[in-house]
């Protein structure tokens, strides 16, 4: 028989070598599989998983063999010999459970053949050995490839579970890559596991660690990703030597879900790269990696490739495009020049495309003069400038050279923040008689006293304009295209000198977007004055809070906050499922007693929740090390909690969010009572009372329906069909729930809605279009508005084909209008981190705007007026200022520094965008004038 | 698939090399190096296996010698696990008490064992009793 085994195994090669010589001995593999040895059989078993996994089809009719094989196997048939530690030879039944799965996959008769063979398997394999783990993670497998039967499903869900919640290593890592193979098919059953997942994600074994972010990128889908994708570039940073694993796997990411993904986080990503690591070698090989991957990708169609992939892509390729020296520069060139004429690539990816461009042009240029000259008669002058310079550094290679030198270390590049170059050209301009250069607010004060009659039309225009051409604004390239715009004021001159000069400061720009962010704080200090004594103040109380004392249950809620926003999406079930989870925590949490010692509480009644919120605080200093990863979901996570929720209490602002989160907590339907409450002016809401706005909100999806959102109201309505729609808040976008109502007895067909707004992005979820409403019925659409430039109003606009009668097709439009209040959300910060962020922060805004004097506490009344209508976060109220903090959706923050001037509110606003304050501030005027 | 099997010690020399694909004699030796580095790193508390390039690492300590299988993706880790524990059990009856100097002094015999066991990078046998029957019979032939 030992000759026999081993003239199958030749057999078995020679298959590999050559399968067409084989061919005449098919019959002779199937007489080895039904040899009276055990031995022979196993043998013949590998080239049958071969020949099977090549044609599955060919060899159904075999099942029934591989399922009586593998049913003596188990029921112990074979010789004693053969077991190990009492399991008969294992690695033979998983060698058949492997055939079995590739037979029975997508086939349900040959899979209805082997469940009960695979029952028997689950059922016996419940020996404490590892060997009998092994056969479960394959049986596992193979119930999760073959016909699904929900029984086995159910058992198999239980396997795994005890794998992941097992305490040896080997096995928990096991139960992870089954985990990974199984949310494939089913992201539900990562749900049940939650809690193990994230603590994986913290272990200190790298191999566990890896395997955690493979499943977690399987079930990374719209909403998730962001927070996917930081946990990623957390573990790049930590770790060295798999950079290109992760790295494959972050592109794959970013090909998904790149347009819903902020700005930091490619940036990050593009960061991490150019900094590298220590060793050179390394980084040249994974940038060697990455400009090779990119240029596949590009090869491929990049039509439909997110935005800031593109962006990534191409500054890799401008950057280190000259380490691979085996592809031409041409060819890279080509590439990126056919990038930049596809339609739907953005103005912004097109400038970072030709600053990658003016990078490795060098010795090339014939083919940048056409494109240079193509593009220097675009209408973006952004564009404009970046062709001329790519023009001319293309002619003057010295020049070039000097500009750019080839894979310069990133420290070395140093932008010019205080643009002293500059104060020649505009001593001189002053010595022309034009006058000096003014800080945009200083300007716009002016603007006020000048204008004190109409207020409100000019300080919403005339800041948008004026503000952005302040000189910081250059980091962004998109600005400088307003200012040119821009008119009647005599410091345009400078303005337009610091574009021509910018020349060599431009094709550093990529740098000011990426790394050198904190390079902005020097430029501050000239511009403003800075006077917030708030800041200093607040510094104080938050060392004064230092308390180190961390509650598990605060960390245990963090987890599940993390869970929650990792697997927010992957079934209606799941944020329900959550909050019943996290109920328990909070009643512990809030009975602790503590030494209250800060001395900033003004309100003494809520000294507990203050003291709690600043063992909070306290917690997330010390705890850094230990939760680090932990921490940086934080804000994030928080705020989702935080929104909307309900502000009944005039509480010290940071003690209220503890409050109102746990309120959320412990009783979310209130707070569902509570969102109706917050209702924001709205004219046409009050013109058409919807009959049954109650009844629609009950129809919200279950997953949305404890996100805060607004009253239902109605759009339009014809004989047929009517049309509701709800606002729900979420934290990264804004949802438009459009409700259609069938008010007919009759079956409408072939329903599709379309939406479309020119200032927003807009991406259908859920639900535009259907094939039939039937009568009296409801159905739910969804939309996920972003916005990413400011806009007082924003109206959308759309329509609803239908069909009444087969071929007769009618449409319905109808339009509605958002405000910016929509889409801010609260940012929560702590006072430490305001006066760090508001340094960072270029674009302000001042204006004076009326005090409600009304109370007591005009400061505290008015804020508190504001907070309710545009859902800000009150950081602190000291004395007469008071800070607050918002942002647009998740993207750009807005701080808000307000002071108390005689019967008025001196509100000084920043942010990184430049016309977010303005927007924001026309909200105010509005809200306070409401009021 | 199995792509190699590496014996090695604590102070990294290999004992025993054995490889299922085509690799370059100038690459072996780093790439054992680089292996070795990576098992030896690892602390006891975490789990036996390991990334390394396209393959996984299992590995298995014994005293002072370490066996370490490379494999690809798809196959089932904890199987490869409990393998190398089958091979020295096999190991251990054949020589009683294997010792690393019993492999440094019959790398012979250790190699005829593993070829009974795991051929074209697959599992072929595991039956103790016919993986030493080969052997067995040859040292009859020897003696006689």
């Amino acid at each position: 028989e030992i000759i026999r085994r081993k003239a199958v195994l030749a057999l078995y090669k020679f298959y590999l070598i050559a399968p067409n010589q084989v061919q005449h001995i098919h019959a002779k593999f199937r007489k080895a599989l039904c040899d009276k040895d055990p031995g022979v059989m196993t043998s013949s078993l590998h080239i049958y998983l071969q020949l099977i996994r090549e044609s599955p089809d060919g060899y159904k009719e075999l099942t029934v063999s591989f399922v009586t094989i593998l049913k003596q196997v188990v029921g112990g048939k074979l010789p004693v010999d053969f077991n190990y530690h009492n399991v008969p030879a294992p690695w033979l039944q998983i060698q058949l459970l492997r055939i079995l799965s590739l037979l029975g996959k997508d086939d349900q008769s040959t899979s209805a053949l082997m469940y009960e063979v695979l029952d028997e398997s689950l059922r016996r394999a419940e020996m404490n050995h590892n060997i009998t783990y092994a056969i479960l993670y394959e049986c596992v497998k193979a119930v999760y490839t073959i016909h699904p039967k929900a029984e086995l499903l159910e058992k198999a869900a239980r396997c795994i579970g005890n794998f992941v919640l097992s305490p040896k290593i080997n096995l928990k890592y096991l139960g992870l890559k089954a985990l990974t193979y199984v949310v494939q098919h089913d992201a539900k059953l990562a749900l049940q596991h939650q809690m193990t997942i994230i603590e994986c994600l913290d272990h200190s074994d790298f191999t566990i660690k890896r395997e955690t972010l493979e499943l977690l990128f399987r079930i990374t889908n719209a909403q998730n990703v962001t927070v996917i994708v930081e946990k990623m570039l957390d573990f790049l940073r930590s770790c060295d030597d798999e950079h290109t694993i992760i790295h494959l796997t972050m592109n794959e990411v970013f090909s998904v879900g790149g347009d819903l993904l902020q700005q930091d986080v490619p940036n990050n990503f593009l960061r991490l790269l150019a900094e590298g690591s220590e060793s050179k070698e390394e980084d040249d090989q994974l940038r060697l990696y990455a400009v090779d991957s990119y240029l596949t990708v590009l090869k491929g169609d990049a039509s439909h490739l997110p935005q800031h992939f593109l962006q990534v892509m191409s500054w890799v390729l401008g950057e280190y495009g000259h380490l691979q020296e085996s592809v031409d520069q041409h060819e890279v060139i080509r590439l990126l020049t056919k990038l930049l004429d596809q339609r739907n690539v953005s103005l912004e990816t097109r400038v970072w495309i030709l600053s990658a461009l003016t990078k490795i042009s060098e010795g090339h240029t014939d083919l940048i003069e056409d494109l240079a000259e193509s593009l220097s008669s675009s209408q973006d002058t952004v564009l404009r400038q970046q062709a001329h310079e790519l023009r001319h550094l293309s002619r003057d290679s010295q020049l070039h050279e000097g500009v750019l030198p080839h894979g310069a270390p990133w420290e070395g590049m140093e932008v010019d923040s205080s643009l002293s170059f500059l104060d020649g050209f505009v001593s001189e301009a002053l010595a022309a008689g034009a006058a000096p250069y003014k800080p945009p607010h200083q300007r716009q004060e002016e603007l006020c006293e000048d204008r004190e009659l109409n207020l409100e039309p000019y300080s919403f225009s005339l800041p948008v304009s004026l503000s952005s051409c302040s000189i910081t604004d250059r980091h962004s390239p998109t600005l400088l295209s307003v200012s040119s715009g821009l008119s009647g004021n005599s410091t345009e001159l400078s303005q337009k000198a610091g574009s021509s000069t910018l020349i060599l400061e431009g094709v550093k720009r990529v740098w000011g977007k990426d790394g050198y962010l904190p390079q902005k704080e020097t430029t501050a200090p000239p511009v403003d004055k800075p006077s917030p004594a708030v800041q200093p103040s607040g510094q104080q109380e938050a060392s004064e809070r230092i308390e180190p004392q961390p509650e598990p249950s605060t960390q245990n809620q963090d987890k599940q906050q993390l869970a929650s926003s990792l697997f927010v999406g992957l079934g209606a079930g799941s944020s329900m499922s959550l909050l019943g989870k996290s109920e328990a925590p909070p009643p512990r949490f809030r009975k602790k007693p503590r030494p209250l010692d800060s001395s900033s509480s003004s309100s003494s009644g809520t000294s507990e929740r203050s003291s709690d919120s600043s063992s909070r605080s306290s917690r997330s200093m010390t705890d850094n090390f230990l939760y680090g990863s932990l921490l940086e979901e934080e804000p994030a996570t928080s705020i989702s909690a935080f929104d909307h929720t309900p502000k009944s209490t005039t509480a010290n602002g940071l003690a209220e969010n503890t409050d109102a989160k746990e309120d959320r907590r412990a009783n979310t339907s209130q707070i569902l009572g509570g969102d109706m409450v917050i209702v924001r002016p709205n004219t046409i809401q009050d013109k058409h009372p919807p009959p049954a706005s109650s009844d629609l909100t009950a129809l919200l999806p279950a997953d949305l329906k404890d996100l805060p959102h607004s009253d239902v109201i109605s759009l339009t309505s014809d004989p047929s069909l009517s049309l509701c729609s709800c606002r729900v808040f979420r934290d990264e976008a804004l949802l438009l729930v459009i409700f259609i109502s069938n008010c007919t007895e009759s079956v409408v067909k072939d329903v599709a809605v379309q939406l479309g707004c020119e200032e927003l992005e807009t991406a259908s979820l859920r639900g535009n279009i259907m094939d039939s409403l039937e009568g009296k019925s409801t159905s739910v659409c969804h939309y996920a508005l972003l916005m990413d430039d400011p806009h007082t109003n924003v109206s959308f606009t759309g329509t609803v084909c239908y069909q009444t009668q087969p071929g007769h097709t009618s449409t319905l439009p109808f339009s509605g209008t958002l405000s910016t209040a929509d889409f801010i959300r609260p940012l929560v910060v702590t006072t430490e981190e305001y006066g760090k962020l508001w340094l960072s922060l270029s674009h302000d805004v001042k204006q004076n705007l009326k005090l409600l004097t009304d109370a007591s506490d005009p400061l505290r009344t008015t804020l508190n007026a504001l907070k309710d209508a545009l859902q800000l976060h009150i950081v602190d109220i000291v004395g007469s200022e008071g800070i607050v903090a918002c942002r647009l959706l998740s993207g750009a923050p807005c701080l808000l520094h307000c002071r108390v001037n005689g019967t008025a509110l001196a509100m000084w606003l920043r942010s990184p965008h430049p016309a977010l304050p303005d927007c924001i501030l026309y909200h105010c005027q509005r809200a306070l004038a409401q009021h | 698939m199995i792509k190699f099997l590496l014996m090695v010690n604590k102070q990294g020399q290999t004992r025993l090399s054995k490889y299922y694909e085509q690799v370059e004699l100038g690459k072996r030796a780093a790439l054992e190096a680089d292996v070795v580095r990576g098992c030896l790193a690892r602390r006891k508390e975490e789990c036996s296996f390991v990334e390394y390039k396209d393959y996984k690492l299992v590995y298995r300590q014994y005293a002072a010698l370490f066996i370490v299988v490379g494999i690809t993706e798809n196959e089932n880790e904890l199987s490869i696990f409990e393998l190398v524990h089958n091979f020295v059990e096999v190991l251990d009856k054949y020589f009683s008490r294997v010792s690393e100097l019993d492999i440094m002094f019959n790398l012979d015999k250790v190699h005829i064992i593993l070829d009974e066991m795991i051929l074209n990078g697959h599992i072929v046998e595991t039956n103790k009793n016919r993986i030493l029957a080969p052997l067995l019979a040859l040292d009859k032939m020897v003696e006689s």
